[in-house]
């Protein structure tokens, strides 16, 4: 089944695991629609999104993942985000798988998308008040200086939050060529202890 | 019969047997250490472990231990057994607000102790920052054993306290968080 016939907008994305296609924001809900009702793609396997990076164009893209209970066979639909690299928006599809709900939701917590028509779009894994979007490329695996979410709590016994001792690290490979073949090397993000973030205490 | 004067306030085993002298602390720290109500705060996979610690296989009962509540109003013991994150720190703080005093603290595995291996924006590097932590046990996650002599080693803490003074001086469990370069 080609799903380029049927749907027309959609274009191809390499991929080595399973069918993907990139689908334009604006016919999203309507092809998760039509891949539930009419193609077998009853279970929305994850939704999750990935940051190109600051300045990239498009910079954060939707991924979704379905399953096919019928034929039992994957499908990724990966879709830009619109609006402004600050606030970048998506249709929700909470409407039509019930736990994207919360997917959505971590994506917003981690992000920093927001899905129009979700119906309780809160943060789900950080505190409420906390500031940043962690898994956005400029946000330091370390974390910021601040206030402890809790003030008596904070006053009592004068925890803040602080950014992690990175010792080094993180450790990680490199990009280029295949993983095996890379050791991890030390990403010096102790901004603390070794030198100053460059660019001041936070992202913009 | 003889009327009771100065000398026969002291023990006379001839008037009355099964009288034992000590020391109020003492009594005092014998029974607590022997009967410490555990908190599992279960927050990882150190929880697990602490699991074990209570099943028949490692029974904890032996020490006097095995009475885990849920509750920190029935509880003396917080295990904190897991990472604690910046979002729960608030919480683990709460729940040992409402615990009764006297009341102690074991640290369980690095994460606890240290933040262990999750050197991340989210988690509190230690719960020493807001919690007075009277036992650490290392560990990822601490073996059984490890955490049954923690549990024994805080036994021996509390035979060492100085109970009555505390009690008369209102301050049962003075708070000291550790300061210091963190």
């Amino acid at each position: 089944m080609n799903l380029k016939e049927t749907f027309a907008f959609l274009e191809e994305r390499p991929a080595k695991d399973c069918p993907a296609y990139n689908c334009p924001a604006g016919h999203l809900v309507n092809l998760m629609q039509a891949l539930r009702d009419q193609h077998g793609y009853s279970m929305l396997v994850d939704m999750t999104a990935v940051d190109e990076g600051p300045g990239q164009t498009p910079r954060f893209i939707a991924v979704y993942h379905l399953f096919n209970l019928e034929s039992f066979e994957y499908l990724r639909i990966a879709s830009a985000c619109e609006g402004d690299e600050s606030a970048p928006e998506i249709p929700t599809v909470s409407h039509i798988w019930a736990g994207a709900d919360w997917h959505e939701r971590e994506c917003y917590d981690m992000f920093g998308i927001r899905f129009k028509g979700h119906p309780d779009l809160r943060r789900i894994l950080m505190w409420d008040e906390y500031p940043y979007y962690p898994l956005r490329k400029e946000f330091p695996l370390a974390g910021f200086d601040m206030d402890f979410q809790a003030a008596d709590v904070a006053e009592r016994t004068g925890v803040r939050i602080q950014p992690a001792p990175m010792a080094g690290g993180p450790f990680v490979s490199g990009d280029e060529g295949p993983m095996s073949e890379k050791e991890p090397r030390a990403k010096d993000q102790s901004w603390r202890e070794q030198h100053k973030k460059p660019g001041g205490s936070g992202p913009a | 019969m003889t009327t009771a004067t100065e000398q026969d306030v002291g023990y006379n085993s001839k008037i009355e047997g099964n009288v034992i002298f000590s020391s109020a602390d003492a009594i005092i720290n014998w029974v607590r250490s022997n009967s410490v109500w555990p908190m599992p705060m279960g927050l990882a996979c150190c929880a697990i472990e602490l699991m074990g610690v209570g099943a028949s296989k490692f029974d904890i009962a032996r020490f006097g231990m095995e009475v885990m509540r849920f509750s920190p109003r029935q509880s003396d013991c917080m295990i904190v057994a897991g990472t604690v994150t910046y979002k729960m720190a608030e919480a683990v703080r709460r729940i040992y607000d409402q615990m009764a005093e006297p009341k102690w603290v074991v640290a369980m595995g690095a994460c606890a102790s240290s933040g262990g291996m999750y050197r991340s924006y989210a988690v509190l590097q230690g719960v020493d920052r807001i919690l007075p932590v009277d036992v650490y046990i290392s560990g990822c996650p601490p073996r059984p054993e490890a955490l049954i002599d923690g549990m024994l080693r805080l036994q021996e803490k509390i035979r060492t306290e100085k109970s009555m003074w505390q009690i008369k001086a209102g301050r049962p469990n003075p708070e000291k968080l550790p300061t210091g370069p963190r």
